[in-house]
């Protein structure tokens, strides 16, 4: 497939895993966080970590929209479906998440609500115009790349007049979370995690550009570079942070020109900021009340926000007990640390949103890398077993 | 046909009719329908009897039976329809036993409402799939249900056959060493059925595989009596079928990403979907796991017939207590391809 087979070459990969071994310092550790779950699914899809030196850990970050979404806005959604009988349209990785008191939307779509699996939301305002009759509410997630989409449905609704159709908005900002991350005392007092750089967001920098992460960069001393989703940029990327690390470096970077630059796309901002606003704190599963970290819907807008029409409340439910997902978001703690992780927690059973969507931590654990666990290790040539049991370990 | 004429001096009106309560009542309405419509396209001299069983000699042998129930949507897509996926369903679920398929029989569960013209384009399909395969339907089965308690049509068809001597295949054979063959491209039937629903139309050449593979399989038995297991990957694709046989063994397995034969249109349409080809449905495929010491023979014998042109060999059976599928990816790193979770679902970014 052109433009996709290039950056998955065999022999450019081995190329690159030699450079990476060759520039690593073997007494030092690197521990390199994704922050976008994409590129958490293509570390374990293409099976990167086996071409990495054993001193190089990947830490997965809370970058997947599905996994971040806090339990009381998913019970939102569902009252939204019990008590107002509206159309809730919904991108498919939300359906699975579980709610409190173990419902989900599949379970509530199953009991006779009304959930439309849609793969945009041009799909939603279709589905409003045709159930004249019907209140239809678009369940809003995902970061800045998921935001442009939503602003213009809503400007369209408006445009268009019409009257039963409403966003739930639960937009959230990359680089509030990232900030959150490097001032939680696990990693700037305690130690527990270190993490020695980030790779940056692909999708989501297309839209803001590499200026915003200058200042983490600078105030946090950590490189940054911004990745690819596709393996090799992936690697790439790692080499460019281990060279960063060993020159003691802390820059902004940029790997993945061939669609982010620096100021990202100024037409796509105009149109969210017309459209939304920063509320002043939302809560992200794992990281709490993170300030200034996700968008509302503006009052010249606000006859499309569901919230307001439907007066949704603030719900505070708790997560299952003895679930990690809130540590294993920060990567304080790994999927295989949990003690629900493989035993009562699994895809098709899933306690906590790490394992719902294949972007997060624990469904990327299970379904592509649990025989890592050094327990189960197969009989492998010595340096990969190394290497495997370090990125379980 | 003129005593048919006879029987129902007013002819079904097939073009402008739909289905109504009276079709499954048992009367007059139900055998004019029956006659009309399912006789006249699956016509053959045990249909004719109409009685309410079909009674036949059958070789002496192993005997085997199968069933499989039809509820697709969309009720046609490109490259097949229900009538010819259920047809070619049973054959293939009776086939991989090794068996020569003999006789299917066919259950309709039809809405209320639905266009008798549809439904005499998916009977004529049927017919034409069985007439090709040489299994005809021999006996079968109507009901309507109300408005609303359907989608249309389902279909269920069974189907006999009779093994040939010497044959032991089972999901239960597959040994260490086993060498693991596909038929052909997967992920085809999958994504011609998505390209065509409603929500998510997208243009694209890709059709069904739809085929029924008995023919494929009998020389594939006759060549290499010793083959161990096959099954055909339908829902969940390759990668479910595989964990199924792993399991079903009691062993691991090990797959070669770079050798799974895949289009490159099914995988630009997977890509764009945020799907993983290897959890697709095929409807023409089959998987065979045979001793690594026929599987270049097997190969040969697999890809001198229509069935089996792309057919490769994509990894092989190794010892795991664990009973993983592993896959070395064309990447260069491994991992594991595991069952799939509830739908596979579209990732969102």
């Amino acid at each position: 497939m052109k433009y996709i087979d290039e950056f998955r070459q065999r022999e450019l990969a081995q190329k690159l895993a030699n450079a990476i071994n060759k520039a690593v310092e073997p007494e030092r550790q690197y521990n390199l966080m994704e922050f976008c779950g994409g590129h958490t699914h293509a570390i374990f899809r293409y099976g990167v970590q086996d071409l990495m030196p054993p001193n190089v850990k990947f830490v997965h970050g809370p970058g997947c929209p599905v996994c971040v979404l806090p339990i009381g806005r998913i019970d939102n959604a569902i009252a939204l479906l019990e008590e107002h009988d509206v159309i809730l349209c919904t991108y498919g990785d939300m359906l699975r998440v579980p709610a409190s008191g173990r419902k989900s939307l599949l379970k509530v779509k199953a009991a006779g609500g009304d959930v439309r699996m849609v793969y945009s939301t041009q799909d939603a305002l279709k589905i409003a115009h045709d159930n004249p009759e019907r209140q239809v509410v678009f369940f809003a997630i995902g970061f800045e790349t998921t935001t442009p989409p939503t602003a213009v449905a809503i400007k369209q609704a408006q445009a268009q007049g019409l009257k039963n159709f409403s966003v739930f908005c639960n937009h959230v900002l990359t680089p509030a979370a990232i900030q959150n991350i490097l001032e939680s005392p696990e990693v700037r007092d305690m130690g527990t995690v270190s993490i020695d750089g980030f790779f940056g967001p692909s999708h989501v920098s297309s839209i803001i550009g590499s200026r915003p992460y200058e200042f983490f960069a600078e105030e946090f001393q950590r490189p940054v570079v911004i990745a690819g989703f596709e393996p090799l940029d992936v690697m790439q990327s790692a080499l460019m942070l281990i060279r960063q690390l060993n020159e003691g470096r802390h820059e902004v970077e940029n790997e993945y020109t061939r669609v982010v630059t620096r100021d990202g796309n100024a037409k796509a901002q105009a149109l969210v900021a017309e459209v939304f606003e920063l509320r002043r704190a939302f809560e992200w599963r794992g990281l709490g009340l993170v300030p200034y970290s996700a968008l509302q819907i503006k009052q010249p807008f606000a006859e499309f926000d569901a919230e307001k029409r439907f007066d949704v409340p603030t719900i505070r439910a708790s997560d299952v007990k003895g679930c990690e997902c809130p540590s294993i978001l920060r990567g304080v703690k790994k999927p295989t640390d949990c003690k629900l992780f493989g035993t009562v927690c699994t895809p098709e059973n899933p306690m906590g949103s790490c394992m719902v969507s294949s972007e997060g931590a624990c469904a990327a654990y299970w379904s592509y890398g649990r025989f890592r666990r050094p327990a189960d290790a197969q009989p492998e040539p010595a340096a990969r077993q190394d290497s495997a049991q370090e990125s379980a370990a | 046909m003129s005593a048919v004429a006879k029987r129902f001096p007013v002819r079904l009106d097939i073009k402008r009719g739909k289905v109504d309560m009276t079709h499954g009542s048992g009367g007059r309405a139900m055998a004019q329908l029956i006659d009309e419509l399912f006789v006249k396209h699956l016509d053959n001299e045990l249909l004719r009897q109409a009685n309410d069983q079909a009674s036949f000699s059958v070789p002496a042998g192993r005997m085997v039976m199968s069933t499989d129930g039809h509820v697709i949507s969309p009720l046609f897509f490109p490259g097949g329809d229900i009538g010819s996926l259920a047809v070619h369903g049973t054959i293939n679920d009776v086939a991989m036993s090794g068996a020569r398929p003999l006789y299917l029989s066919a259950s309709f569960i039809l809405e209320e409402g639905f266009p008798l013209a549809d439904l005499e384009r998916i009977v004529a399909s049927m017919a034409a799939a069985a007439e090709a395969a040489g299994v005809p339907v021999v006996t079968g089965d109507t009901k309507v249900v109300e408005k609303g308690k359907g989608d249309g049509v389902f279909i269920t068809t069974t189907g006999v056959g009779v093994v040939p001597e010497g044959l032991a295949i089972s999901g239960d054979r597959a040994r260490p060493g086993d060498v693991i063959l596909v038929s052909g491209d997967l992920g085809d039937h999958g994504v011609a059925i998505m390209s065509s629903r409603e929500n998510l139309q997208f243009e694209t050449q890709i059709e069904s595989d739809s085929a029924a593979l008995h023919t494929l399989v009998a020389a594939m038995v006759a060549a290499v009596p010793d083959i161990h297991c096959l099954r055909d990957p339908t829902r969940g694709g390759l990668a479910t079928t595989l964990n199924e046989l792993a399991m079903q063994s009691g062993v691991g397995m090990r797959l070669q990403e770079s050798d799974i034969p895949i289009k490159p249109a099914v995988n630009a349409a997977c890509e764009l979907l945020g799907l993983d080809p290897l959890y697709i449905a095929n409807e023409g495929k089959l998987i065979c796991i045979c001793p690594p010491q026929h599987a270049a023979h097997l190969l040969t014998v697999m890809q001198a017939h229509p069935q089996g042109r792309q057919a490769a060999i994509v990894g092989e059976v190794v010892e795991d207590p664990h009973s993983f599928v592993q896959m070395e990816t064309a990447f260069g790193g491994s991992r594991i391809v595991d069952w799939l979770a509830g739908e596979q679902l579209p990732r969102i970014c």
